[in-house]
């Protein structure tokens, strides 16, 4: 049974844990995830994709410009970090935070280089969530409710 | 004199009451800082010396009036007795003189009657001589008397022949001759109306028979007066014939017949006979009346004739005029037309007035010395009231430096701490990335550093804050005992890691629920225990707490067994020779206890819980001189002890401070080598309330379900005993302790018979390494062998240990009736423990039980969350909707204004603060203004109550979303009109502390 979805699942989890992508507060949102929330877990992450995805793209615009709205900018940081924390999204949140930090020195190169991070994690996670998603889809078509 | 001593005490002592309520006074001001005024202290302090100035002016003149009066008073004396003994003499001399007169009158009367009144005449010059020789003594003044008769001229010649001499003429002029004197060689008198010659004499004047007394001038005035008056007349003085002294010659008149006293002076002529007069020698007679009296040496007398009052003569006494007092007496010598005085004065100049001189002397040293001791007190008060001051600018300046200190530390922490976290959160970044091995451990390195310093800011700002005086204690109800458990959970890797035995009792007399600050006293304990696992390598950590009374009443009993530490001897085969938890000896505590205030004094409150906390640990202890400064920051026992240790020396005086807080006081015993003990106090409030809102760190285990049960507990050392009574008691159980191997054994055999107890605890190192497992291998052993029944129920047993080998609980697990509970203690963990062994409530999870109370709160409740950002919205909504919670989102702060105008059925809001176009606070406060104008409206009637759900005061609590609570405070919340914060993402127990304080009241039953 090696290869269950479930046990896939797991590691995943377990994995995404390991290499610090997540932390605890998935573990909550898993938790928050029962009868009366079904698919609370996938929601949030669905939501939390869409919306990077769009910030991210916002970001890439407004520093592609040759004078940067640094506020707009640390809005959109803010709203990024915000929503990796409620997910759990490790990585994502300490490299905004990061983001946030150039972005009050008003340093573009710098910006520039945590964005590119901030987009290759941002990219990591979402393949793993989706795969995480995809599991979880084949979980609940095996069990049904 | 008296009365100007009396002044002039009374000057000096009004002069020193002034001064001590000028004293006084300043005290007064100094007392009252803001009061201080410099300029009228100085002003009244010049007016004192002043005053003190006039004071002694006073008592020097005062003392110069003593002197003038006293010297007054010898004067006065000296002039009285000056009086009195010139005036004693005068008496005297004048009485000698009365009777030398009265004499010469008996002699008058005398010739009288012999000479005149017989014919032929009876006296003749030979009886005269005999007869005044004889009566000499009865004239001791007098050098002689002589009668001479009165002759007319015309009976010179019959005189003179009838005698046989010539009447002779007095020669007065002849003074040089006085001493051979021959009355042969005088001339005859001359021719005159009648004559007055000495007819008999004295053998001493016998010279002057036939001598004419009337050709004398003195004789002559002196017969002619006295045989006018028929009294004794006196001539005044004049050089006596032949002896040369100075002399007065008395005269008397011898009449024919007895004339009577009123008779003219015509008749008194014509009836004389003859004159008898005598002459006193006056020095010879003073100097014989001085020689009779005491004290002649100190006064000098003169004698003078006064009868012409502006040339006196001189009768007596030598010319020299003495300076001095003179005192003149009046001398009457019978002779009314004579005058005499005495003039005596004092041979000596007077001596000084030693006494007045010595006393006045005594005043004005008195007054100068009192002087002196007030002015010396003025000065001296001067300089402590100005020091006074100096020391006030300097403590002033201190404690400016002080809190400009403190302020400095909090800051520049703060400081620190923001770009700090940075730095970590990038180091955590680079251990991500690819790194060799030696990088990685530079990185590590680099974090632990890291966070160690954010560990030490963090208990710097602590530091500063309680200096700075900003820390405020709570007062909430709480368990303590779940504190502690708490705490035993926080250190429990710690110990295990280590081999210690870290355990917590708590004395069944501390109530279940306090009221007070369970974070600093967690706080507290947890340095302490933290210190004490540091310097511990071997041996136990033992918390227990009890109350002050509790001490204090078995304080004989804790003396005798403070014999902690005494061997137990009757037990060869203990190798712990102590009777504490390990074993190993420990510090004594009652020392540090009995210094303790609560110990000395009882304390009266009605509700207050005095606690005593002791951490008694067994590790390497602190020397004698780093004692002393153990609760001072930044000061570790020494230097090498940081080096060994690490650590910033700066817990153990937060601590101190913490509890100073909290109204206790802190102690410790140490002994190097052997262990420390440190205790303190607390003060708490007992919670009469229903403890339904209490905080915990733990849930509540259900009590029920191991209510009743029994179990026997087998430990063969008395203190670990106990502690696993107590754990074991908490839970309901009823407890029977077993401290022998054979009396285990029999207990256990009974359980097997009778089924109770249903559970056994044993410890892992009963009675030695290991022997807790003998015990049950053999148990199980003679359970295999069919000795027992298998039918009969076997009791559990649970192994007590903190290092139990994985082979070591899969033996107990496979045997079927055994489990092991780790050490250290604790209610969760032995609970959850029997639960699983027992079978009870298995299903139950733990994170559920957890949740129980957050549940209870939030169930049912309306809550709006503002979030812009979606997935924060989601998350929120999804963890609110998991406790029960109803819940309404919304994306921005003016559609929350629009949500939350009342009316509206909202509980709570959960309010974002970071928000595009409106954010938090600024949502926040519109929606207060929207609420204080329907309240004002409700209020002053215009609009109905009934439209606004019958409630007068709208006031929905929000609460502020926040991802950085460090950031966060209260009272910035509470500046906007928010009830507090809760972080981003929920953290369930902060959530609830935020949360359950306004839910609280409707939601004591979640159930309903």
């Amino acid at each position: 049974m090696a290869a269950t979805p479930m046990n896939q699942l797991s590691a995943l989890v377990n994995n995404m844990f390991a290499t610090g992508l997540l932390d605890e507060q998935f573990q909550q949102l898993q938790m928050l995830q029962d009868a009366s929330a079904p698919d609370f877990v996938s929601e949030v992450v669905t939501l939390f994709c869409d919306d990077g995805e769009r910030i991210i793209g916002e970001l890439t615009k407004l520093l592609e410009k040759s004078s940067v709205d640094f506020d707009r900018v640390d809005a959109f940081v803010h709203q990024l970090k915000g929503s990796s924390a409620s997910v759990g999204a490790q990585k994502v949140k300490n490299t905004c935070i990061q983001f946030r930090e150039f972005c009050q020195q008003k340093s573009r190169d710098g910006c520039l280089k945590t964005l590119d991070s901030v987009r290759t994690e941002f990219y990591d996670l979402r393949s793993k969530f989706q795969t995480l998603l995809q599991l979880e889809r084949q979980i609940q078509g095996f069990y049904p409710k | 004199m008296f009365y100007l001593s009396a002044l002039f005490g009374t000057i000096v002592i009004s002069i020193v009451r002034t001064i001590c309520k000028r004293g006084k006074q300043s005290n007064k001001l100094c007392q009252d800082e803001k009061l201080l005024q410099i300029p009228s202290a100085k002003i009244s302090r010049k007016w004192s010396k002043r005053a003190l100035l006039i004071g002694v002016v006073l008592g020097l003149f005062s003392s110069m009036c003593i002197f003038s009066s006293m010297y007054a008073d010898v004067v006065v004396r000296r002039i009285e007795n000056l009086a009195n003994m010139c005036d004693e003499r005068a008496r005297m001399l004048q009485d000698q003189f009365n009777v030398s007169m009265n004499h010469v009158h008996a002699l008058a009367i005398l010739v009288s009657t012999f000479h005149h009144g017989k014919n032929p005449s009876a006296i003749d010059q030979k009886t005269f001589e005999d007869f005044t020789a004889r009566t000499t003594f009865e004239r001791p003044l007098m050098s002689g008397v002589a009668y001479a008769l009165k002759v007319l001229h015309s009976e010179r010649e019959r005189f003179e022949q009838q005698h046989g001499w010539k009447i002779k003429k007095m020669e007065a002029g002849d003074q040089s001759h006085v001493h051979d004197y021959n009355p042969e060689k005088l001339e005859p008198s001359p021719i005159q109306d009648e004559y007055a010659p000495v007819i008999f004499s004295q053998e001493t004047v016998k010279h002057i028979i036939s001598v004419d007394m009337m050709s004398g001038k003195e004789d002559h005035d002196n017969i002619l007066r006295s045989r006018a008056t028929g009294k004794g007349a006196l001539t005044s003085p004049f050089k006596l014939l032949k002896s040369n002294h100075l002399g007065v010659v008395l005269t008397f008149t011898v009449y024919k017949y007895d004339l009577p006293p009123n008779a003219t002076p015509e008749e008194r002529i014509h009836a004389t006979l003859g004159y008898l007069g005598a002459s006193f020698d006056v020095p010879s007679l003073v100097d014989k009346l001085l020689e009779q009296l005491a004290s002649k040496q100190k006064i000098l007398v003169k004698l003078y004739d006064t009868t012409n009052r502006t040339s006196p003569i001189n009768m007596y006494g030598s010319d020299f005029t003495a300076s001095g007092d003179l005192h003149r007496s009046y001398i009457d010598f019978g002779d009314p037309t004579r005058k005499h005085e005495m003039h005596c004065r004092f041979k000596h100049e007077p001596p000084l007035p030693w006494s007045a001189i010595t006393i006045s002397m005594a005043v004005a040293i008195i007054v100068l010395l009192v002087g002196q001791i007030i002015y010396a007190t003025l000065n001296s008060l001067e300089e402590a009231e100005d020091n006074y001051r100096a020391m006030l600018e300097l403590k002033g300046r201190a404690e400016a430096a002080d809190v400009a200190k403190s302020q400095f530390l909090a800051t520049v922490s703060h400081e620190i701490r923001t770009p700090m976290n940075g730095v970590l959160g990038m180091l955590q970044m680079l251990m991500d990335t690819e790194l060799d091995t030696t990088q990685q451990d530079f990185v590590v390195t680099a974090q632990e550093s890291g966070k160690a310093l954010i560990n030490l800011i963090n208990e710097v700002l602590d530091l500063a804050k309680i200096e700075s005086g900003r820390i405020e204690l709570e007062t909430v109800p709480f368990d303590v005992r779940d504190i502690l458990d708490n705490v035993v959970s926080l250190f429990s890797e710690k110990s295990q890691a280590k081999g210690i035995e870290l355990a917590v009792l708590v004395s069944d007399q501390v109530p279940d629920v306090l009221t007070g600050d369970p974070w600093r006293f967690r706080q507290i304990i947890t340095n302490l225990v933290g210190n004490s696992m540091k310097f511990t390598e071997r041996g136990h950590i033992f918390i227990q707490v009890h109350l002050v009374e509790e001490l204090k009443r078995t304080k004989i009993v804790f003396d005798d067994i403070s014999a902690q530490n005494r061997e137990v001897t009757d037990n060869p085969d203990n190798t712990m020779p102590c009777n504490t938890l390990s074993g190993l000896e420990v510090a004594d505590n009652w020392k540090s206890l009995e210094n303790f205030r609560m110990f000395k004094f009882s304390n009266d409150a009605m509700d207050a819980i005095n606690l005593v906390v002791t951490v008694e640990d067994t590790g390497i202890g602190i020397t004698k001189d780093a004692q002393t400064r153990i609760f001072t920051p930044f000061m570790q026992a020494d230097s090498s002890t940081s080096r060994t240790y690490g650590g910033t020396g700066i817990g153990l005086s937060i601590t101190k401070c913490l509890v100073e807080l909290m109204g206790g006081e802190i102690g410790f015993t140490s002994k190097p080598g052997v262990g420390s003990t440190f205790s303190f106090t607390a003060i708490f409030k007992e919670n009469r309330r229903s403890p339904g809102d209490i905080k915990r760190y733990h849930s509540e285990p259900t009590p029920s379900d191991f209510q009743g049960m029994r179990a026997l507990i087998i430990d063969g050392r008395c203190a670990r005993a106990e502690i696993t009574m107590y754990h074991v008691r908490r839970l309901g159980i009823w407890c029977d302790l077993a401290a022998t191997s054979e009396s285990a054994f029999s207990s256990l055999l009974e359980a097997c018979n009778s089924s109770s107890p249903n559970l056994v605890f044993v410890d892992k190192d009963v009675w030695g390494e290991g022997s807790g497992m003998a015990l049950y291998r053999s148990l199980v052993d003679l359970r295999l062998k069919g000795t027992h029944k298998s039918s009969q129920a076997m009791p559990k047993i649970f192994l007590l240990g903190s290092s139990i080998s994985p082979s070591e609980s899969d033996y107990l697990r496979l045997t079927g009736y055994g489990d092991c509970i780790r050490k250290p203690l604790r209610l969760s963990t032995i609970a959850a423990c029997l639960r699983k062994a027992l079978g009870i409530g298995v299903t139950r999870q733990n994170s559920r039980d957890q949740s129980l109370v957050l549940r209870s709160v939030l169930t049912g409740k309306q809550i709006l969350v503002v979030d812009d950002n979606a997935v924060n919205r989601k998350v929120a909504a999804g963890a609110l909707k998991k406790y029960g919670a109803i819940v309404t989102c919304v994306e921005s702060g003016i559609d929350a204004i629009d949500m939350l105008k009342p009316p509206h059925t909202f509980d709570a809001c959960f309010m974002d603060v970071q928000m595009p176009e409106m954010d938090g606070f600024e949502a926040t406060r519109l929606i207060r203004a929207v609420e204080k104008k329907i309240n004002d409206m409700i209020q002053t009637g215009e609009l109905s109550a009934e439209s606004y759900r019958n409630k007068a005061n709208w006031h929905v609590p929000i609460l502020a979303m926040t991802a950085d609570v460090i950031q966060a405070t209260f009272e910035g919340c509470m500046h906007c009109g928010m009830d507090g914060y809760v972080s981003k993402p929920f953290e369930e127990l902060q959530l609830y502390s935020a949360v359950a304080h306004f839910l609280e009241t409707n939601a004591t039953d979640p159930s309903s």
